[in-house]
């Protein structure tokens, strides 16, 4: 096996089991910890496609912002109190047969599907690379995430406060 | 394939095997000059002068009864300090202690140690909120919530460093400032000082120093997010704070200071003077004056000639350092390591000076002053770099 | 490009074997002697009233989510520094105007209190 195909299935690894563990476990925290090693299962898999930045933005946004985002909310409203619920584990068999069919579904487009040849990226660095893309190329859309993230602004604040 | 590993796996096994200790004498220094502060003497029954209090602490820290408390979850307990404490230590993986001593060298070296940071303090919310008691879980709250408001204001000094290096990469971060000849902080006409100033106040109040020492604010929350935490689980914490400082500390010194540069690189007569001169002063000097001054003076006798094997081993090191082929490799990381030591002083210095924040003027001075300015020094530098 | 991150990844697990080993070494060495009272949550010597988990101020709520937006731009921020030289004025006009539109995110948080803490 090489170092690489040893690293993808390391990594898929974390990404698959801590996503099971996920929605598995009953305590609220322990789920978040499981989200947290899923996220960096893919963003290992984002180092092997040569996508640094991708890696670390991955790693510095989902875990280090929106996961303990997760965790302060559990924290702050006590999420655990619903830990002896069993509530969502009744409705498995419909929740089995949806999984079935997406899989079905998938595995059939998976077998049409034309894919193109796998490309890689060129050695010049990656930072380099997505900083030409988005601000030649793409410089609408990076001025809109400016105005995506303003709307989350104002939207945030109206939320936590009680009378806008 | 031996060349290339050959630095690295020696590297970090001095890292992992060197770093404690290190730490453990960080806090002696620590102990001693906030005590020359305050016109006290500081630890002075272990060793001559206390020079042996490091080892101490550690054996006590070994030795203490492992305690958990019965509410907490035991899972989260055991792994919160691991989490904070392997963060901070992965981190000096890619700090460059000069163009040769490095673990490794990404090219996104600096957001690399951003990400890190951001791991680490879910081990504070997670280790607080584990404990299952009061003050555990008051002091992660606001320990995280401190935490995330300055990496805003770091990240924003970051970045106008990053506008003058044109690179993420550690190492050549420091390639840079050497061809542009230029350390960073005094780059676009002094415009660049500011951003270091957010960085570096920021970078005190990541690593929940003094002032900014809320989450262990012992007055108010007795040990902050670590109360319950005793023995080994708490000295994890303390070798991850002591990591963090480093870390940040070797931040500042690559990014805005020269790295492993000595003081004007690019003035070829000065490199025997500053490269020779300064490290035999530095050590010979204090070793010279153990042993003439500090010796004769202690009255118990082990004591005494423990001060004179220290003294002397200082001043051989000063002399080892004089030999031309040791100090063509030593002389870099002499520097790195000096300028991170000045800064570990300096925040031991505001320790012994200011007086700790309450909790809204440091959340104040997170958003509403640091941030804003932190914008206002990307603006600034982006024009007058242009000009 | 994997090449060079893998002593990072050796650095890596050498330094989760590290604490755990010493907390091994630790184990064989320290004493355990058990009493119910050591294993009290701490509440300066009297005893717990109510457990820990409750409900706190929704400011820290509002503090985190303020920080995934301010920190989303931040991370936006890194490749235009990256390629600041190269772009030349047309990229900081670009920035300039990024920057611009969160100000007035920002200023506006402001005005509506949202960043003070009571």
């Amino acid at each position: 096996m090489t170092l690489e195909a040893f690293f993808f299935y390391a990594f898929t690894t974390l990404a698959l089991g801590g996503a099971t563990l996920a929605i598995t476990r009953r305590s609220a925290v322990h789920a978040a910890i499981s989200l947290m090693v899923s996220l960096l299962g893919v963003a290992g898999l984002y180092l092997l496609l040569n996508a640094e930045f991708l890696f670390v933005s991955q790693i510095i946004l989902y875990i280090g912002g929106i996961l303990l985002l997760f965790l302060f909310v559990i924290m702050l409203v006590n999420l655990d109190a619903g830990r002896g619920l069993r509530q969502f584990h009744q409705r498995w068999p419909l929740g089995a047969a949806v999984t079935a069919i997406a899989g079905v579904a998938f595995a059939i487009l998976w077998s049409r599907a034309k894919l193109p040849p796998s490309q890689t990226m060129p050695d010049v660095g990656n930072v380099e690379l997505v900083a030409d893309t988005l601000l030649q190329d793409y410089l609408v859309p990076f001025e809109v995430v400016s105005l995506l993230l303003l709307v989350a602004v104002v939207g945030s604040v109206l939320l936590a406060r009680k009378r806008a | 394939m031996i060349e290339f590993w050959l630095i690295p796996v020696v590297m970090m096994l001095v890292i992992v095997g060197l770093f404690p200790p290190i730490a453990g004498y960080i806090v002696l220094v620590e102990r001693k000059v906030l005590a020359d502060m305050q016109v006290r003497l500081g630890p002075m029954r272990v060793g001559p002068h206390g020079l042996l209090q490091p080892l101490a602490d550690a054996l006590k820290l070994l030795l203490k009864e492992d305690i958990i408390p019965r509410d907490s979850d035991k899972g989260i307990f055991y792994v919160a300090p691991i989490l904070s404490m392997f963060t901070a230590f992965v981190a000096f993986g890619v700090v460059p202690f000069s163009e040769q001593f490095r673990i490794a060298d990404v090219n996104v070296g600096l957001l690399v140690i951003s990400a890190l940071g951001s791991v680490g303090i879910l081990g504070i919310v997670l280790g607080g909120w584990s404990s299952n008691s009061h003050y555990p879980l008051l002091g992660a709250l606001r320990s995280s919530a401190q935490l995330v408001s300055y990496e805003l204001a770091m990240g924003l000094g970051l970045v106008c460093g990053v506008m003058s290096a044109g690179t993420l990469s550690m190492v050549q971060i420091v390639r840079n400032q050497q061809t542009q000849g230029v350390w960073y902080v005094f780059d676009n006409w002094g415009a660049m000082a500011p951003a270091f100033l957010i960085f570096f106040i920021a970078a005190v109040a990541e690593t929940n120093r003094s002032p900014f020492d809320l989450p262990e604010a012992e007055s108010e929350l007795v040990a902050g997010f670590h109360t319950e935490y005793s023995g080994f689980r708490w000295a994890l914490y303390m070798l991850a704070e002591y990591g963090n400082i480093f870390v940040v500390s070797a931040v500042s010194v690559t990014l805005f200071w020269g790295g492993w540069l000595r003081p004007f690189p690019s003035v070829g007569w000065l490199e025997v003077p500053l490269n020779y001169g300064v490290p035999f002063l530095l050590f010979a000097g204090p070793g010279i004056a153990s042993i003439v001054l500090l010796a004769p003076k202690l009255k118990y006798a082990p004591h005494r000639y423990g001060m004179l094997v220290v003294g002397g081993a200082l001043t051989l090191v000063g002399a080892i350092l004089l030999i031309p082929a040791v100090n063509a490799v030593a002389a870099a990381p002499f520097w790195f390591l000096l300028k991170v030591a000045f800064f570990l002083y300096v925040m031991i210095w505001f320790r012994g000076t200011f007086p700790r924040y309450r909790y809204d003027q440091l959340m104040d001075i997170g958003w509403k002053v640091l941030i804003p300015l932190g914008l206002g020094t990307i603006a600034l530098n982006a024009v007058v770099g242009m000009i | 490009m994997l090449e060079g991150y893998l002593p990072l990844f050796v650095f890596l697990v050498l330094c989760i074997a590290f604490p755990l080993a010493a907390l091994l070494v630790g184990k064989a060495l320290r004493p355990s002697v058990f009493a119910p009272a050591k294993l009290e949550s701490y509440e300066c010597g009297i005893e717990a009233v109510g457990g820990a988990r409750g409900r706190y101020s929704v400011r820290f709520y509002l503090v985190a989510i303020l920080f995934v937006i301010f920190d989303v731009e931040t991370v936006f921020l890194f490749p235009w520094a990256v390629r600041y030289k190269q772009l030349g004025w047309f990229g900081v006009a670009e920035a300039l105007v990024f920057l611009g539109i969160l100000v007035v995110g920002y200023v506006w948080a402001y005005k509506k209190g949202a960043l003070e803490w009571v």
